[in-house]
């Protein structure tokens, strides 16, 4: 019976989950369905803009994956610790609404933010010395623009999850703290830190797999910019080139491959050892 | 514990909120509060102020002054002129993916995480780790892998190449695994069953009606996810089977602040652009808005144990 309930998610768990990672394991693998062994892969490495692609994503995700863990954190204490029910609760639904614009719709709104000539902030933007547009997407702020755009899209989430972990910490490990004489600062760093590290370790593997996978705020900049910034500043930018417009396949799967092989280490990592997830 | 302790002292002063040290902690706290505050609510509300100015007023007027309805209406007239009212088609392809997509979703995955907690068979423990494991993994990851699967099979440029896709979703598979587990006992439908329930009359009858929150949440994230999607349909329909957050992108390259070559032809002024924005995530705020109770009340997005 099991079979039956379960048919429908198992084809298609087969049919977009198993077939295209074997499917991009072949083509990988081969040129014109011949086994050409690591071809493809020397290829790509030698492409001269692999490793610059390389380096942009590895940058951002250093940037991003430390302000992402210590504000999402501090931002979830400082939430969790106020008394008044009505004002926590729009704290974090205000922190959580911008996730609405994922995509393309929240990196255009932050072209607005980033032009100086119709920025709400474009005071802030001025004052850094940023007069134009074009300015201040240049390629050495993209790390940190990119970070400031996943931030304002996707921090919300992670607030809440972590305020609600902080929620099911029992009321009597806080007292006693409490009773104890720690104050708030060392009851975060005693107890409530500690306490919540399965789900920053959580956070901190699924940000870096999403993060390793950057692409729509690239693309996107990269039209609005004109090439300002590069149509080949991050690896699934580079994949996409390689099979529409050089129309090359196999070394677009050996690109992907790379990435999703990433993407399911930490995944598994995380599943056989993480603990958020055994309950057999 | 004696009366002097700094334990009990420091007690005392929370109670009776005479602590300098603390006081300051607070308003640090504060101001890092609302500082962010700031800075996830001003680019929304500059965006909600933005349709209804003209391009003149958006360059030199204050940010968050408020325009004309006048002006907003002529905004609107531009977008859905554009293209002879392209916008109508995208955000059609949008509801048709998306809608379509979430029936499939709910129709397989509901089941599916019913037989995973609560029947017994063979390839139940393999299903459950392939779940979790390609359920960690960004979507994204899978999206060039799929297309070039799909262009083997001659499907790029069918609905069909976006919707059987956006129907493939394991974290739902696993949000409905744990509302199963741990809702539904086994006794409960073994009873039904010992009372001659089949099992088909079992999963309608008795599971289904008390898997309406779970299938309330799945449907959100399932339907939020695939709206604001960009990637997969990106390569998989594009030009006019685009939805609306691709088109949205496509109507970038008409605005000649951002793309000076396109002067002279059919051109989109900034407000334009960012009402198209708004109306490209409308239906998502819409959904945020009226689900805001569960989605701040601590959900913790199935992963816990309790």
């Amino acid at each position: 019976m099991g079979y039956a309930f379960s048919s429908g998610y198992g084809i298609l768990l087969l049919a977009f989950g198993v077939l295209p990672t074997l499917y991009a394991i072949f083509l990988a693998f081969t040129k014109n369905g011949a086994f050409v062994g690591f071809d493809n892969f020397v290829k790509v490495f030698g492409d001269y803009r692999f490793f610059p692609a390389v380096q942009h994503v590895a940058v951002y995700l250093v940037v991003w994956l430390v302000s992402l863990t210590l504000l999402v954190v501090l931002l979830a204490l400082i939430v969790h610790g106020v008394r008044s029910r009505w004002l926590s609760t729009s704290v974090r639904f205000l922190y959580y609404i911008p996730g609405a614009l994922a995509g393309a719709s929240s990196v255009m709104l932050w072209l607005f933010v980033l032009d100086p000539t119709v920025s709400p902030v474009s005071g802030i933007l001025r004052a850094m010395g940023l007069e134009s547009f074009v300015q201040t997407v240049s390629i050495d702020n993209l790390p940190v623009i990119f970070t400031v755009i996943a931030f304002w899209t996707g921090a919300g989430g992670w607030i809440v999850i972590m305020y609600g972990a902080l929620n099911n910490i029992s009321a009597d490990v806080m007292e006693a703290a409490r009773i104890d004489g720690a104050g708030a600062v060392k009851t975060a760093w005693y107890i409530q830190i500690p306490m919540l590290r399965k789900w920053i370790s959580y956070m901190g593997v699924m940000s870096l797999a999403a993060g390793t996978q950057l692409f729509v705020e690239p693309r996107v900049l990269s039209q609005a910019s004109k090439g300002v910034v590069p149509p080949d500043y991050s690896l699934n930018q580079l994949a996409y080139l390689f099979a529409f417009r050089q129309g090359d396949f196999n070394g677009s799967a050996a690109i992907s491959l790379i990435l999703l092989v990433v993407a399911v280490g930490l995944a598994a990592i995380f599943v056989f050892r993480g603990g958020l997830f055994d309950r057999e | 514990m004696t009366a002097n302790s700094p334990a009990l002292a420091s007690a005392v002063a929370d109670r009776t909120g005479f602590a300098p040290g603390r006081w300051l902690g607070r308003a640090v706290a504060f101001v890092v509060a609302g500082f962010f505050v700031v800075f996830f609510a001003l680019p929304m509300l500059w965006l909600l102020f933005a349709p209804t100015k003209t391009a003149r007023q958006l360059l030199l007027d204050n940010p968050f002054s408020v325009g004309t309805f006048q002006t907003l209406a002529d905004n609107w007239a531009q977008l859905t002129q554009f293209q002879n009212g392209i916008i109508w088609t995208w955000l059609g392809n949008s509801v048709l993916y998306s809608g379509v997509a979430l029936v499939i979703t709910l129709v397989v995955t509901i089941p599916a995480g019913y037989a995973l907690a609560l029947t017994d068979f063979k390839l139940r423990r393999t299903l459950l780790i392939t779940t979790l494991i390609v359920m960690l993994i960004p979507n994204t990851a899978l999206v060039l892998p799929i297309f070039l699967e799909l262009s083997a099979v001659k499907l790029i440029g069918s609905p069909l190449a976006v919707i059987l896709p956006f129907s493939f979703f394991p974290f739902g598979v696993y949000l409905t695994y744990i509302y199963f587990s741990t809702s539904i006992s086994r006794d409960l439908l073994n009873a039904a069953r010992i009372d001659g329930s089949g099992e088909l009359r079992v999963f309608a009858q008795i599971a289904m009606p008390l898997a309406t929150p779970v299938i309330a949440l799945v449907g959100f994230f399932n339907l939020v996810g695939n709206w604001n999607n960009y990637f997969l349909p990106f390569v998989m329909v594009p030009g006019r089977k685009s939805p609306v957050q691709v088109g949205l992108a496509e109507l970038l390259s008409n605005v000649p602040l951002f793309n000076p070559t396109s002067a002279g032809s059919v051109t989109i002024d900034l407000p334009v652009l960012a009402l198209a924005t708004l109306v490209s995530v409308a239906p998502v705020l819409i959904i945020f808005l009226f689900s805001q109770r569960f989605l701040v009340t601590g959900m913790t997005a199935g992963g816990t144990k309790e």
